[in-house]
């Protein structure tokens, strides 16, 4: 329970259903005194709609976890030139790993949360990751990394209805979260610093080059390489030809950023690192077809995965825009687009 | 979905948990009936302003006074001597940013301050506070502040602490007990470790969760201020005293009509310096025998954990304690997850402090003694107080080791 809208529904559903709810916020960061999301207030909101439901409520500190699986880990890769999901990572490391296995120790049969996806159970005992009913809401992506074992263990009742029936049902059962917005940005970054304010305390920032990809010519410089980002298009200004640039490429260690124009900037494929792909059900094959999704709500684009003999690459049937490393590619099912399949991260590496 | 029906799931009654068995007196104790009994009148009955002139102010002045006189005796001091609070966190903030105020106005040495690296957050964060630039909103020009290390069990370095005495320490404040693993310091030799290094300096001791077992009045008799909760003691929440010597000052903090001899302002609460006085006098008529009794209690509770579950450490020595602390570090537990599995069972039981949302905070007294994080992370307290009886133990007992058995594996 967040604090949000989402999870106090998914929790009334569920007492609604009969199960046996206990609410859990988790404290992931900040001092004894924080600010912006999970903040106080937000667990005060949470534990007033456990109230109103009439179930047990805990506060959980996982600030420790939480600092050395996603903080640390975010900023050291930017040190490497990589842009990291966050949420991903604590979904991957912190909700359904640390506090999936505290529920089980503490003789829970399942954990519930808010997301906008669906859990499905097949016959055999396996089950799929599904997108939520309501589309632009969904929330599969942040899931994708999810197995069998996790998925045997959760439930997410929200994915079933539409983010506006789960605000009038929050109004209906009177929960002080009805109206409450979501919230939109990364929890460890309050809007005052920005990412660029959270890295620069942490990082050794380091200026930079900007090289036009095509002639090798230096056209500008950056104050921090560890800040751009593949794909930016902010303060690359434009190209002889009068178009944009785009950041193409980011070289931490030799302090360089590789700009090009629009059709630079796309892509036939992406490299996934060694090691980072995984499946909800089993493994995908080698010339598989698959449909790739690269961000929250990006669109989906049909590909084939090749296994290479150092890693699997997601050739797209057309032309994307450079995925930028570190980023989730989730792969959704090519008969079932719906369906979760699995997911990678794009690698570091020269784009094609 | 019908709303209806799920209003009707969430006001039916919460299945039935077993029995209460409350070992977390640390936190605060049930009120006692002689407290009760004693406060009763001062609701509707005798509920006079204290600060006024009429017969009905006058009888509760009257009530206030005598109150006074009861806290005094208890504590050692002299009725001018005692100012009244809202708690012990109050209590703290006035000896604390008080008399640097206090003693900076009048030219005395307050350039620094030194306390143990054990103390309440009460007392840590007022003197945190006492070294930013926003301390000049309670008339106090920032100061340094020097933390005292103390040993594996909480016990503190004095030989450190003097190293830390300079002519420039305004105030030195060391716990005669502390809150979460129940060590009781030294707090005569404290008194006289100042004497040496630092004549002058004031000392302060928080006595609130002393107060429960120990002869306050003796042991900090050198002590220039000391501070106690009623709470902690069968006595009310939102009372506690600041025992301020008279041959020490402090400016209030808290502004107003004058209160206190001009140290604390604001309607006397009656009801709650009569309750505090209650609890005091309580504990002192009983002080011995209860002393014994819980600490017989603990030494049970301690002795069949150490020795029924393996991995097992106490982190203070009986003969160190306060009789009614038990803290123990588990091995290979979570101890947020204990705390839940013996919240289901009934029994209250806790770990560190709790931050403003509600979950625990890692715990500043085990880092202080040296307790690695890891073993710091299966730490739980157990604390017995005056409603406590064998029947807590053995539930007690059978909980734990049912939950330790279940989060073991």
């Amino acid at each position: 329970m967040s604090g949000g809208v989402d999870s106090s529904v998914a929790a009334a559903l569920l007492v609604e259903q009969g199960h046996e709810v206990v609410g859990a916020t988790l404290k992931l960061w900040g001092g004894p005194s924080d600010s912006g999301c999970c903040s106080v207030a937000d667990v005060e909101d949470a534990r007033r709609v456990a109230d109103h439901l009439g179930i047990v409520h805990h506060v959980f500190n996982l600030t420790e976890d939480f600092a050395a699986a996603v903080v640390d880990p975010y900023v050291a890769s930017h040190g490497e030139g990589r842009t990291p999901n966050p949420c991903i990572e604590c979904n991957r490391h912190i909700k359904f790993d640390r506090l999936l296995g505290r529920a089980v120790r503490l003789g829970h049969d399942a954990l519930a949360t808010g997301h906008h996806a669906r859990v499905a159970a097949l016959a055999g005992g396996r089950y799929r990751l599904r997108r939520g009913v309501d589309g632009p809401k969904d929330q599969s992506y942040v899931l994708s990394m999810l197995g069998q074992d996790q998925l045997a263990r959760l439930l997410m009742p929200v994915g079933e209805i539409t983010k506006s029936k789960v605000r009038s049902l929050a109004a209906a059962l009177g929960l002080r979260t009805a109206a409450k917005p979501d919230s939109q940005d990364v929890c460890f970054i309050h809007g005052a610093e920005g990412r660029q304010g959270f890295l620069s305390r942490r990082l050794a920032l380091h200026g930079g080059t900007v090289v036009e990809g095509r002639t090798g010519s230096t056209v500008g410089t950056v104050d921090a390489v560890e800040l751009v980002t593949v794909g930016q298009r902010r303060g690359m200004g434009h190209g002889d030809d009068g178009k944009r640039r785009y950041v193409v490429a980011v070289d931490v260690a030799r302090r360089r950023v590789v700009v090009g124009g629009d059709d630079a900037v796309r892509t036939g494929e992406v490299t996934l690192e060694p090691g980072s792909l995984t499946w909800v059900d089993g493994p995908m094959a080698d010339g598989g077809r698959a449909i790739a999704q690269v961000s929250a709500h990006g669109r989906p684009a049909g590909c084939t995965l090749e296994h290479g003999p150092g890693a699997t690459v997601v050739h797209f049937d057309e032309r994307q825009r450079l995925v930028a490393p570190g980023q989730t590619v989730a792969l959704y099912d090519a008969d079932e687009p719906d369906s979760v399949a699995g997911a990678g991260i794009a690698a570091l590496g020269r784009a094609r | 979905m019908t709303p209806g029906r799920l209003r009707r799931i969430m006001t039916a009654p919460v299945p039935g948990r077993p029995p209460t068995v409350y070992l977390d007196h640390a936190a605060t104790s049930p009120l006692r009936p002689e407290v009760a009994e004693a406060m009763a009148p001062f609701g509707a009955e005798r509920f006079g302003n204290s600060s006024g002139a009429h017969h009905v102010a006058r009888d509760a002045r009257r009530a206030l006074e005598e109150a006074r006189d009861l806290v005094a005796e208890c504590l050692g001091a002299s009725p001018g001597e005692v100012v009244f609070t809202s708690g012990g966190t109050e209590a703290a903030n006035l000896a604390i940013l008080g008399t640097l105020a206090a003693r900076q106005e009048a030219g005395l040495a307050a350039g620094a301050i030194v306390c143990s690296a054990v103390e309440h957050a009460a007392v840590l964060e007022s003197c945190r506070a006492a070294t930013r630039a926003t301390a000049r909103i309670a008339g106090v020009a920032p100061v340094e502040l020097r933390v005292a290390p103390v040993d594996g069990q909480g016990i503190l370095d004095l030989e450190a602490l003097e190293d830390l005495l300079r002519d420039d320490v305004g105030l030195v404040s060391v716990m005669l007990a502390n809150n979460e693993v129940g060590t009781v310091q030294l707090i005569g030799e404290v008194v006289g470790a100042v004497a040496r290094a630092a004549p002058g300096a004031a000392v302060h001791t928080d006595a609130v969760q002393a107060a429960s077992y120990l002869n306050v009045a003796e042991l900090a008799r050198g002590a220039d201020l000391l501070s106690v909760s009623g709470h902690k003691l069968g006595g009310p929440k939102g009372v506690g005293a600041l025992v301020v010597r008279e041959r020490v000052r402090v400016d209030p903090i808290v502004h107003g009509g004058g209160q206190e001899r001009d140290r604390r302002s604001g309607t006397h609460d009656v009801a709650g310096a009569v309750g505090l006085a209650a609890a005091l006098r309580a504990v002192a008529a009983s002080r011995r025998e209860e002393s014994a009794r819980v600490g017989a209690l603990r030494d049970r509770l301690a002795a069949a954990l150490v020795a029924g579950l393996p991995g097992t450490v106490r982190s203070v020595d009986s003969a160190r304690s306060l009789p009614g602390h038990c803290h123990l570090r588990f091995d290979g537990v979570e101890q947020e997850e204990l705390l839940v599995l013996l919240d289901e069972r009934g029994v209250c039981a806790s770990a560190g402090s709790a931050c403003a949302s509600g979950a625990l905070e890692r715990s500043h007294v085990l880092a202080a003694m040296g307790v690695p994080a890891g073993q710091a992370r299966g730490a739980v307290r157990f604390t017995l107080g005056h409603s406590t009886g064998p029947p807590d133990i053995e539930r007690a007992v059978s909980a734990v080791t049912d939950a330790v058995a279940l989060l073991r594996g």
